[in-house]
């Protein structure tokens, strides 16, 4: 017996479930199937992101931020509370409840909007029919007049270092250390290398950092990425660069891992190694021959601008296409294919995607880099405020970092906001909504901002691009 | 509480428009930001859109009243109900056009500055932003200073010029009639099947004839020239008699054959092209069609063509040949079903029984609508043109 509905999705992470709920929204019968089953052994809403992602790891950096601060921050406050102690036990357990509150969350969400939710995995068939096939084993075909495709991504496995249970561990596999390793050793220095590498390192690992790459963030405005190193350091962070890890080997209920760089070959030993090279889109099992869904080399499903697949009717979103594999983004394109499902023009400006590292201080930013400018000979002009000048960060005890406006030199357009500081990834916000709307440097200085905030910074930073910022003497003489 | 509907604030240099067309009805749903009324004035259309959700109550101009700046002219009951079920899923966004409206509130606080420290009138700047916000860059655009960020004058004449350098661009509203132009133009694309069909003609023949009697052609006529586009518009005729698909026109679902045969033909002029309309083509002479187009020429130089001088033809000849066209596509000038163009004359070896042979060419080119006018026609059509301009005693014969 075929059911019938006017939306399937498959994958309820944060572009799926969210595609589901506003499809559900607009007025369709609309079904999203979801294989995740919780550490409680039950079907799990939310992905990557709400189960082992965003969530977990936010509570987890929180968590050892406070055990940090108890430790290390209070005092120059004038408050001592002794040495603190710690019980990871708690704080795991203390992250999985925010998990379980969230997950069945989205569940609560899908019956007041009327989403129906299956537990198993999808198939899509020739036809754009769904194949759903229960955690039961019981399999079932969907008619569905429109597919939406979000099944995500995975952690990539490199061959020098396979996984081994509770020793040599991927993004997942680093939210569940049951105590604190000595020696914690963290291949790729990326978003999630660095924040886990950070919450642990709070805890009172010796961490080190082995990033492949010459440059530190290489996607990140490389003043930002210098300034980030140096604060990063200053917390304890071992983090080398154009360092290759070669291959690993268990010795005793250790790790001992071999890398490279131009000091030569050296081997390292470690009582945990987390594995966090990247992620890559996730379709196993997903794609039936003849569906007419096709892949990239990479194996990221092909789309246009808007999201559709090479079958009419069937869209895919989020990290298993092209573009940032970042939660906002995948949410964001959802709410645009089921818009557009409904005949409204939605669009998703892929300018203006914010991208946030969750370490202490926060690194965020929005738009192009200095460096990616220079290589297309954009003119631009740049201002930056270093939060050593903001009163409020001061007060608050925040004052690494800085924010960085760069702005079209001819058109005075922002083209760009790096920020490394504290709640960098809230302040973004300001700068995507100003470049949303076209904003000029000067709009941003000509808008009155609370004090004392941290974001005044920002708003000096725009007065920097014109050399006209209060709080900081300014490079540039200018009227 | 009702929301009014004004008319939006006039450029200076307009004092009064009228009002064009209400797109909704009394009674009738109108959703955020779509498009409500009308208003022209001599420059351009200026759109009116709902500010908020609801029915239309009042409408207090129609139609052609004259209304002034700021005049109310209707009425939005927010968040009423339709008393018909016309809501549309999707609501217009609203453009450049439509923003205009409110400028002064959709501009961003630098462009605002920037705009009342150079005397620059919102009104008119383009806005390019979401939802036709006007960005600093747009007021920059009109000042036309694409360099340097401050309207420090000094400093920006001892700059270096910009890497762009200075790129002048011009901003004028349409005219009336470069509007009018524009939309019959695009209706026509979009409204008809348009395609063409080309021919050519020896051109040799009807020269000979007129270099052998234009003198006496003029004496006798009081000075009106022969040229050649009385033999077009009389062969044009001719053969629109023996094809009435050619001259007939589409009215929704019914096709309209005319017993009469009205040829409009192009005229250029600076204000843009013309087409006065020769009345009953079959029964005049050459010599009152040349005789007609002459008149028509100087009272379009004039501005002196009535509007009942240009409508209702049945045909039209438009001649790109005197600004030395030699091949072109013509726009079908609705509701007639076809266009004859002409083109500039060319000496082309052509093949005459098997000798190579310098002859004066001219390309013809049928545009038509193939939903009323088969190809079969069509080509019949231009190939009678043809025959009657090569041969031009077939005129006479009824050949």
């Amino acid at each position: 017996m075929s059911q019938k509905y006017d939306v399937a999705v498959i994958g309820a992470g944060p572009g799926g479930y969210v595609a589901a709920i506003r499809a559900a929204q607009l007025g369709f019968k609309t079904v999203c199937i979801e294989k995740w089953i919780g550490k409680d052994g039950k079907p799990s809403l939310g992905g990557t992101c709400l189960n082992v992602g965003c969530i977990p790891s936010k509570a987890l950096l929180e968590s050892s931020y406070k055990y940090e601060e108890a430790a290390h921050d209070l005092e120059l406050h004038g408050v001592s509370v002794g040495k603190p102690k710690l019980d990871v036990a708690v704080m795991l357990k203390r992250k999985d409840t925010i998990v379980g509150n969230l997950t069945g969350g989205i569940g609560g969400l899908f019956k007041t909007n009327g989403v129906t939710h299956l537990a198993g995995t999808g198939k899509l068939l020739p036809n754009k029919q769904v194949e759903f096939m229960g955690h039961d084993g019981k399999s079932e075909a969907l008619h569905a007049k429109h597919v939406i495709i979000a099944t995500g991504s995975v952690p990539v496995n490199i061959k020098p270092a396979p996984l081994i249970d509770d020793l040599v561990v991927d993004s997942t596999g680093a939210l569940e250390f049951r105590s604190v390793p000595k020696k914690l050793g963290v291949i790729g220095g990326g978003v999630i290398g660095l924040e886990l590498g950070s919450v642990w390192n709070r805890l009172g690992s010796d961490v080190t950092i082995f990033e492949a790459l010459d440059d530190f963030l290489a996607l990140a405005d490389q003043q930002i990425a210098k300034e980030s190193r140096k604060i990063f350091a200053k917390q304890g962070l071992n983090i080398l660069t154009s360092t290759l890890v070669k291959g690993t080997e268990v010795k005793g209920k250790k790790v001992e891992v071999t890398f490279e760089s131009k000091d030569g070959t050296q081997t390292q030993t470690f009582d945990k190694l987390i594995v966090a090279v990247g992620r890559k889109p996730f379709t196993d099992g997903l794609l039936a021959d003849g569906c007419g869904v096709t892949q990239d080399e990479r194996g990221f499903i092909e789309v246009n601008e808007v999201c559709e697949t090479a079958v009419p009717g069937v869209y895919a979103i989020g990290d298993v296409v092209r573009g940032a594999m970042l939660a906002h983004k995948g949410s964001e394109e959802g709410v645009m294919v089921a818009e557009r499902i409904a005949g409204k023009r939605a669009q998703v400006n892929y300018d203006t995607v914010p991208s946030v590292i969750y370490t202490h201080p926060e690194v965020a930013w929005v738009g192009q880099t200095e460096e990616q400018l220079k290589r297309e000979g954009v003119n631009y002009n740049v201002g930056v405020f270093p939060f050593a000048a903001s009163g409020r960060a001061m007060a608050t005890n925040e004052t690494a970092g800085m924010v960085k406006m760069i702005a079209d030199k001819n058109t005075d357009r922002i083209l760009g906001v790096h920020i490394v500081g504290p709640t960098a990834g809230d302040m973004v916000a300001q700068a995507v909504i100003a470049m949303e709307f076209g904003s000029s440097a000067e709009d941003i200085a000509m808008t009155m901002f609370a004090h004392p905030t941290v974001s005044e910074a920002l708003h000096e930073a725009a007065l920097a691009v014109h050399g006209h910022a209060i709080h900081i003497a300014n490079k540039r003489k200018s009227a | 509480m009702a929301i009014e509907i004004k008319v939006p604030q006039f450029p200076e240099s307009v004092e009064e428009g009228s009002i064009a067309t209400w797109h909704k009805q009394v009674g009738e749903a109108v959703t955020r930001d779509e498009l409500v009324v009308d208003i022209e004035t001599d420059k351009t259309v200026l759109e009116v859109v709902a500010t908020e959700d609801g029915v239309l109550t009042d409408i207090l101009k129609q139609a052609g009243d004259t209304v002034s700046s700021q005049e109310l002219i209707g009425r939005i009951e927010p968040g009423a109900i339709a008393s018909g079920t016309t809501k549309s899923d999707e609501p217009k966004p609203a453009d450049g056009a439509a923003a205009q409206g409110d400028a002064a509130f959709a501009a961003n606080p630098a462009a605002k500055k920037l705009a009342e420290e150079h005397n620059v009138d919102l009104l008119k700047v383009q806005g390019t932003g979401k939802d036709g916000r006007i960005l600093k860059e747009d007021v920059q655009h009109v000042l036309n200073v694409p360099k340097g960020l401050e309207p420090a004058p000094a400093a920006a004449k001892t700059a270096t010029p910009a890497l762009t350098g200075e790129r002048v661009e011009k901003r004028i509203p349409m005219t009336r009639l470069r509007v009018t132009i524009a939309k019959r133009l695009l209706d026509a694309q979009h409204n008809a099947a348009m395609l063409t069909t080309f021919n050519e003609v020896n051109m040799g023949p009807l020269m000979d004839l007129r270099k052998q009697y234009k003198e006496l052609f003029e004496k006798t006529h009081n000075g009106t020239r022969l040229g050649f586009m009385g033999f077009f518009v009389k062969a044009a005729a001719e053969a629109l008699k023996r094809f009435p698909a050619v001259n007939a026109s589409i009215d929704g679902n019914d096709i309209v054959y005319h017993g009469f045969f009205d040829i409009g033909v192009a005229v250029s002029t600076e204000r843009g092209l013309v087409v006065p309309v020769l009345r009953d083509c079959d029964r005049m002479s050459i010599a009152e069609v040349e005789g007609g187009i002459r008149n028509y020429a100087v009272a379009a130089k004039d501005g002196k063509l009535a509007i009942e001088d240009m409508t209702g033809g049945t045909f039209t000849i438009t001649n790109g040949g005197v600004f030395g066209s030699l091949l072109s596509t013509p726009i079908l000038n609705p509701p007639q079903t076809a266009i004859l163009g002409m083109h500039k004359i060319q000496e082309r070896p052509m093949a005459v029984s098997g000798q190579v042979v310098i002859q004066p060419m001219m390309y013809l080119a049928l545009s038509y609508d193939h939903r009323m006018i088969d190809g079969k026609d069509a080509v019949q059509f231009l190939v009678a043109i043809k025959d009657m301009l090569e041969d031009p005693a077939r005129m006479l014969l009824d050949l």
